[in-house]
């Protein structure tokens, strides 16, 4: 039997990203990915012959730090990946452009007034953005370093000044509505800048809580969106290349079916994992890229676990509401309006058009006027699709994970159906250029993708299970009350999208 | 005409026996458990205290909260739950538990009945519903059901409680050992008795379905006649049981779960239950940090005094200077002239690391609406007060 330092579950970019720094450090590491190939919701999924996609359709933020560190870019990552524009859709063919800084398209005063919106969004984004990379401190933590970063943390953000300290602590939690309205007139622009700040969440433009906050980590960096070359794939190739570089180890149709756990006189100790078919991996340290409602009440079990540490556990909110729809086009689809759909579009033609497809979710229906966010990856690469056809992509809120009366066939093809009416809206044509679709709903996505609620933050980014309370305290610096036991998923600070820091933090954390 | 009663939810639930209970409380004095009405006295505290002492009393234990916890993962759920190895309980048999949260801070203290090897009782002073659903969560096959209305529950405890029992008709209860349950066919339905109290003395407590509850007392009673059987009140029984050394909750502990303030509560550790923490059982809740107090020490030790005098301690500070100048080194949790012992006898939460100190209880007291106070030398006692060999004796003397 072989010993491996560390074992991490999961080969999604963030597990890979973990695997990379710990072989780096001279680890032992394998890495045990569920699936036939790495990557999670990134992965490739050829859907229809020919023709393929990713979960994850464009990267907007992920760490320019890690990419250099781990040299993606001599692992084959296209440096020169296409931005796309985001461009806001409205009913009547008209369109506003959000592109490398600045607005275009909109009435009034708003192209104006995004400079300065953007000038102070951009000031508060580069005050947090240190604290992505960072262990959060321990809450009632008296150590020395736990000190250190809530001083770094507070410097930042007081480094702002004292104006735009204070404005920065009246927005941080404001409805995306009340941002919008008082930043701007035009309905599309309030619409398609407040997406950011919504997607992948259970909120909407009147929800108060962290609309505001995941804007600003999606400013991380430059904020724009790209496809690199070959799909969001090709990212996590040069990620597991780069770990594959360095010594790790991955395999994958290897399904974890426990976290094997001994105890010695001073309590529980992680030592390995057992797989699906009973083989036994001895480790060090296990590393879990699996969600933290999976890694804890699944592959620990409760049994090992402390009775008010797993009912935290098991009340995070891992809903998710994001579907994914995929279509196989035998031809580029036109969209009223736009000269070529290379850009990320986005189909909420006003506030109240997200608000209300949010309200039938909350309650568990599916929205009658769905609204997405549409992609068209083979725009942007050579081998999506084979050649003069195309991939269209789009994200659909609200789809609730749990549907009133449960997932069915039927239901999912009517949610389909309504998904593509939306679409031909904008672009008249299209019904008539599909070869295939498929859609994903949130339980679909559980189902494929093992991730709890088809979430794509693992967990709820939300102000009660953010930074020292992601996933929540007790296992809110990467550790877990299992030594040994260790989370590097997005449900670990600081959260979701392809980004790596929490790759990156878990490993600092075992290396400590 | 009918009226109804506008302030019918709000007023205490009657509790099975309160039909016999009402016509004996000559005194109306009733106070109110879990919602329930029960009788602080009958009569005299100190009466009835005496005929636990002598003879037999009754405890109507119906407001005790009660839950069964059935199924094959049952055994697991409350081993990860209590700090007590529950694979260790036998067959029909009784455990004294106490359960932590994750701070390894008591939540309450209770006894878990082994009646199979998926089925238990747990029974605890306050509701648990909350905790006992969350301590379920994850298990597979474990069901939780409250049945505090659903079985009487009455003490019986005193010299002569179990030759009332024999009377009764109950054979073969004289072979049950401490911490026993028996089982007694009773008008088509079973009567659980297990030998078990609150008093420190020889008891039982009995165990019956609500319907057949009146039905139970008054054979019991019928039987009890002429072994001076006497129902007794929450007087009573903190009297027997600070004799016997035993905690109880509002007075030496804080339940955690209702605690606002840090430390406001207590560890197993500091209520020298430690003997209560298996430490080489499967995980339990609140474990490691159970092991750091253990470990470090904890900040205070319950502790038995025996006090010079005979003015009860009752809620004074404890000194390690006669002079009681310097900062005090503890408090006095319950006190009282023990009549059993005859001695001045307190529980006190000493800071550990003064238990060695000489010990000095400032106590205040009233003489006819004038107020005295006294420093009297306190005696720490490591075994309970009152252990007279017939609580233990198998099978128990007859009468």
């Amino acid at each position: 039997m072989k010993q491996y330092d560390s074992i991490i579950i999961g080969a999604g970019h963030n597990g890979l990203v973990c695997a990379a720094y710990l072989a780096r450090d001279g680890q032992r590491v394998l890495v045990l990915e569920a699936a036939g190939a790495p990557g999670g919701l990134a992965a490739n999924r050829e859907f229809h012959p020919g023709f393929h996609a990713s979960v994850a359709h464009s990267t907007s933020h992920f760490s320019k730090k890690i990419a250099t560190d781990l040299n993606l870019a001599a692992h084959g990552l296209d440096k020169t990946a296409n931005q796309m524009a985001t461009i806001g859709l409205g009913a009547n063919g008209e369109h506003v452009i959000v592109d490398r800084g600045a607005l275009s398209g909109a009435g009034g005063d708003d192209n104006g007034a995004y400079q300065d919106y953007m000038r102070l969004m951009r000031r508060f984004a580069d005050a947090l953005k240190p604290s992505w990379m960072k262990t959060m401190p321990r809450i009632g933590g008296t150590g020395v370093s736990d000190l250190l970063t809530f001083a770094q943390m507070g410097l930042k953000i007081r480094g702002l000044g004292k104006k735009d300290m204070q404005e920065f602590m009246r927005i941080a939690t404001l409805p995306m509505r009340d941002l919008m309205d008082e930043n701007f007139d035009d309905e599309l622009v309030k619409a398609t800048l407040s997406w950011d700040g919504l997607i992948g969440a259970k909120m909407a433009p009147r929800s108060p809580n962290s609309a505001v906050l995941a804007l600003l980590y999606r400013l991380a960096e430059d904020g724009n969106h790209s496809i690199p070359s070959g799909g969001v794939s090709g990212l996590i190739n040069a990620l597991a290349a780069s770990a594959t570089a360095s010594g790790a180890e991955i395999r994958c149709d290897a399904i974890v079916d426990r976290v094997l756990i001994n105890s010695n006189e001073n309590g529980l100790v992680a030592s390995g994992v057992q797989l699906a078919d009973g083989e036994k991996i001895e480790a060090s340290n296990v590393i879990s890229a699996a969600d933290p409602k999976t890694t804890f009440l699944n592959l620990v079990g409760v049994e090992n676990l402390d009775i008010g540490f797993t009912n935290r556990v098991q009340r995070l909110r891992c809903d998710g509401y994001v579907a994914k729809l995929h279509l196989a086009l035998n031809g580029l689809p036109g969209f009223t309006g736009l000269d070529k759909p290379d850009g990320r579009m986005i189909v909420a033609p006003a506030m109240d058009a997200i608000e209300f497809a949010f309200d039938h979710a909350k309650y568990g229906e599916c929205p009658n006027n769905p609204v997405l966010e549409v992609v068209i990856p083979s725009m942007h690469g050579t081998s999506m699709a084979p050649d003069g056809q195309h991939v269209l992509s789009a994200h659909i809120m609200y789809v609730p994970y749990a549907l009133k009366g449960g997932w069915t066939d039927a239901a999912r093809d009517e949610m389909c159906d309504r998904a593509i009416d939306t679409i031909a809206q904008y672009a008249p044509g299209i019904r008539e250029q599909i070869i295939q679709s498929e859609f994903l709903t949130p339980a679909d996505l559980e189902r494929d993708y093992r991730v709890t609620g088809g979430h794509w933050h693992h967990t709820e980014f939300a102000t009660d299970q953010l930074l020292m309370m992601r996933p929540t305290y007790g296992a809110a610096q990467y550790n877990t009350p299992i030594p040994g036991l260790y989370l590097c998923s997005a449900g670990s600070h600081p959260g979701g999208d392809i980004v790596g820091a929490a790759g990156h933090n878990a490993a600092r954390e075992v290396l400590r | 005409m009918t009226t109804t009663d506008p302030y019918a939810g709000e007023r205490p639930k009657l509790t099975a026996f309160y039909p016999r209970a009402k016509e004996l409380n000559i005194r109306d004095a009733w106070q109110v458990w879990n919602g329930y009405k029960f009788a602080e006295c009958y009569y005299d505290g100190e009466y009835e205290y005496f005929c636990v002492r002598n003879t037999c009393g009754t405890y109507d234990i119906c407001p005790m909260q009660k839950y069964k916890i059935k199924g094959r993962d049952a055994e697991a759920m409350l081993n990860r739950m209590v700090t007590r190895d529950v694979k260790k309980i036998g067959l029909n048999r009784v455990a004294y538990c106490v359960w932590c949260t994750d701070e390894g801070r008591m939540i309450d203290d209770g006894t878990i009945f082994k009646i199979a090897d998926d089925n238990f009782m747990l029974t605890c002073g306050s509701p648990c519903t909350a905790w006992l659903r969350k301590a379920a969560f994850g298990f597979d096959d474990v069901t939780v059901t409250d049945v505090t209305d659903d079985i009487a529950a009455l003490a019986l405890q005193g010299p002569t409680s179990c030759a009332t029992l024999k009377k009764m008709g109950l054979d073969g209860i004289d072979t049950a050992k401490p911490f026993d349950i028996q089982f007694f066919p009773f008008h088509g339905e079973t009567l659980m008795v297990s030998r078990t109290g609150f008093t420190g003395d020889l008891g039982y407590e009995l165990w019956i379905p609500t319907k057949l509850a009146i039905q139970m007392w008054d054979e019991l009673y019928t039987a009890g006649e002429d072994y001076g059987i006497q129902p007794f009140g929450e007087t009573a029984t903190n009297m027997t049981r600070l004799e016997a050394g035993f905690i109880m909750p509002a007075m030496e502990f804080n339940e955690a779960l209702r605690t606002v303030n840090l430390n406001h509560d207590q560890t197993p550790f500091e209520l020298s239950l430690g003997w209560l923490v298996d430490f080489d059982k499967p995980h339990f809740s609140g474990r490691a940090a159970l092991l750091e107090e253990k470990k470090r020490g904890p900040k205070y030790t319950l502790t038995k005094l025996d006090i010079e005098g005979n003015k009860p301690a009752e809620e004074s500070y404890i000194y390690n200077d006669k002079r009681c100048k310097g900062k005090e080194v503890g408090y006095v949790t319950s006190a009282m002239w023990s009549p059993a012992v005859k001695a001045n006898i307190a529980l006190a939460m000493i800071k550990t690391e003064h238990l060695d100190d000489d010990l000095w209880a400032e106590i205040y007291y009233a003489k006819e609406l004038r107020q005295y106070s006294r420093v009297a030398r306190c005696t720490r006692k490591t075994k309970p007060f009152w252990t007279p060999p017939r609580a233990r004796a198998t099978p128990p003397a007859d009468y």
